[in-house]
């Protein structure tokens, strides 16, 4: 970290996380050191259970570390009370989670039109917003339909829209891919490349499959809770 | 923020519409239940109070018997004469008048028309002990009451039964099994309490009604109208024991006769009613708790879907206290729409109870409020609470919620 040209976007110092307490306490996170540069395209991977999921919630401020130090822009989060995440989460965070996590019997336009809505936008350009990133994911015509009544993928596209539509500062995805076919899933991950290299978005996603990791600049491997390599990358091109 | 905290409340309430629409059931039930209680009680008691009261202030009834009610034991004593009545008139000060009345049921038939309704013989004192006005025509003279003549006066009731609205001064009038010439027609004193209709009377001589109709010089009732202002306990009295001495009775014998005054009467009665009245709201208090019960039951069980909903608008950037402020207005609208449905509920059940029972519709606003404030604070509780548990978890617990 020395030798970044430039202050990192998000750094984790020794961050663990220990889930249950006593004899049932488990550490998901043994000391995890990671620095994020503005702009980056990083793919985290390792076997289930290695705590990948356990770190993007960290990163994203939906959970809190058991120690460890995390800057974001230079800021401890572990010192921020919760309201003080809630808007940095806000203004800043997009998430998409491994689960979906849709508002169920609510339409997948006022799904993507949430996060709007805490930023207060008017209704005008919420409206706007929620159908241009549907079309972004290729919902188009599916604006009115709730999650019971789409696909898996459909579901996930719905998810990325509302971790999109605010334009965060950085996008964090746990598996945005897990459900989706081979082609679907290379049309998101051509989005997630143009919204990094566009709009300058940093995107975080974790993946299973080394094809999806390809995108990336950077492929972080956990193992055990740990990082265990760290490497930059040529991406591909799209 | 409020109006997104508004806007974000009425989706859900839509969106949750078997859920809001149980939640409102139970509080309009509840509330429903203990207004219709109360002021159908409420009414019932005014009513009696009405009632007594037209019997006309200042009154004391004077039957035979120890007791008034259901199982006086009237039978052993001795009725009364009109002698007593008068001997109470003239010894006993403050009195305005003091009516003997015998009753009887029977059938009028006037042309071709006929009428059940009841006959009482009297005096004129009667007209002055009952309130009554005439509407047209006259009084008993000294000459009917002293020779007993077919005379009578007739109630609106009657009047309208068996002449419609031709004038029935004049008319002959069949009672049971003699005629008799109707000359007074009395002022309607209208509907009277529970559908009694007070202007289904006719009034006839005393006297004419011993020889025609019970066949012997008993009294059965004595009505006693006192002045404005007299002194109730010691006229009653002086009523008491003139006629303990006229009865004979020694020192330490039971009254055999029982004198009571309109305001007792009104108030063993309006005793009896607010029990009623306790009881049934008592009742009325278990529904709206059960309505509370199964508000709260609701509440609970979408507590798991809500704890994920919860976690959701948290980990989208939504504040601790902008999901409690669309929770808690969803809570309040479900509780006063449920409110106030059950408030019209009430309303409209009530009017159309007591015109049925002919009651007066008295509206409470302090049971209103009440039962209002109530529902809505269960509603505001249960449907508030579970969120605040869920909004101050992480919102990763929230989310992982099962
Ligand atoms: N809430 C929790 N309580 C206890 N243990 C937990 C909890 N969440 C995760 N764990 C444990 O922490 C470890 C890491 O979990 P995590 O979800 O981060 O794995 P992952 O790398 O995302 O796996 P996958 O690829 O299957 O999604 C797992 O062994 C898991 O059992
Ligand atoms: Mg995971």
């Amino acid at each position: 970290m020395n030798s970044a040209p430039a202050a990192p976007l998000i750094e984790f110092q020794g961050i663990t996380k220990t889930y249950g307490q006593g004899q049932a306490a488990f550490q998901a996170l043994s000391g995890v050191d990671l620095s994020i540069q503005q702009g980056e395209f990083l793919a985290v991977m390792g076997p289930s259970g290695s705590g990948k999921s356990t770190a993007m919630n960290i990163l994203g401020c939906l959970d809190t570390p058991s120690t460890g130090t995390y800057l974001f822009q230079g800021v401890h989060v572990e010192d921020l009370d919760r309201n003080q995440r809630a808007l940095l989460r806000r203004h800043y965070l997009g998430f998409v989670f491994q689960g979906f996590n849709l508002l169920a019997r609510t339409s997948a336009q006022e799904n993507v039109e949430l996060p709007l809505l805490y930023r207060g936008e008017s209704p005008a350009a919420r409206h706007q917003a929620a159908l241009d990133a549907l079309a972004l994911v290729g919902l188009s015509g599916w604006e009115h339909h709730t999650p019971a009544e789409l696909s898996g993928g459909q579901q996930q596209r719905v998810a990325i829209a509302r971790a999109i539509v605010t334009r965060p500062l950085v996008l964090l995805a746990d598996e945005p891919t897990g459900n989706l076919d081979s082609k679907r899933s290379h049309e998101i991950m051509e989005l997630l490349v143009r919204l990094n290299q566009e709009q300058g978005i940093t995107v975080l996603m974790v993946t299973h499959e080394p094809d999806m990791a390809t995108y990336a600049s950077r492929i972080v491997h956990f193992v055990d809770g740990q990082v265990a390599s760290d490497d930059a990358q040529e991406a591909r091109p799209c | 923020m409020l109006m997104n905290a508004l806007l974000l409340a009425l989706r859900e309430i839509r969106r949750n519409l078997m859920r809001s629409f149980l939640t409102i059931l139970g509080i309009v039930i509840g509330v429903a239940a203990v207004i219709t209680m109360v002021t159908l009680g409420n009414g019932a008691t005014r009513m009696v109070a009405e009632q007594i009261s037209s019997l006309g202030s200042n009154l004391l009834i004077m039957r035979p018997g120890q007791r008034l009610g259901p199982g006086r034991d009237e039978a052993g004593a001795p009725k009364f004469r009109v002698a007593d009545a008068e001997a109470i008139k003239s010894q006993v000060s403050a009195l305005q008048a003091v009516a003997p009345v015998v009753g009887s049921s029977v059938t009028l038939v006037a042309g071709n028309e006929n009428w059940s309704s009841t006959v009482s013989g009297t005096t004129n004192a009667y007209f002055i002990t009952g309130n009554w006005k005439l509407a047209a025509g006259r009084q008993f003279s000294d000459e009917d009451e002293k020779v007993g003549r077919a005379v009578c006066v007739i109630g609106n009731t009657v009047r309208d039964k068996l002449f419609g609205h031709q004038n029935p001064l004049g008319a002959e009038l069949r009672i049971k099994n003699f005629s008799c010439e109707i000359i007074g027609l009395l002022a309607s004193k209208g509907q009277g309490a529970m559908g009694m209709d007070q202007d289904d009377v006719v009034v006839i001589p005393l006297l004419t009604a011993q020889r025609r109709l019970t066949g012997n010089q008993d009294v059965a009732t004595l009505m006693i109208s006192m002045q404005d202002g007299a002194d109730t306990s010691r006229v009653m009295a002086q009523i008491r024991q003139l006629m303990r001495e006229r009865r004979k009775l020694a020192e330490n014998d039971d009254d055999n006769f029982n004198l009571m005054d309109t305001k007792q009467i009104a108030q063993a009665l309006s005793g009896t009613i607010g029990t009623m009245t306790a009881l049934l709201g008592a009742v009325a208090a278990v529904s709206l708790l059960v309505g509370g019960i199964g508000i709260m039951n609701i509440m609970l069980v979408s507590v798991t879907e809500r704890t994920r909903e919860i976690g959701i608008r948290l980990a989208i950037g939504a504040l601790e206290h902008e999901v409690l402020l669309q929770f808690l207005i969803e809570a309040v609208a479900l509780s006063a729409l449920g409110g106030v449905v059950g408030i019209l509920l009430a309303l409209l059940t009530c009017l159309g109870l007591s015109a049925l029972m002919h009651m007066p519709f008295m509206f409470d606003p302090g049971i209103n409020l009440l039962a209002f404030a109530f529902s809505a604070a269960i509603g505001v509780v249960f449907g508030y609470m579970p969120a605040r548990r869920a909004a101050s978890l992480d919102p990763i617990e929230a989310l992982r919620h099962e």
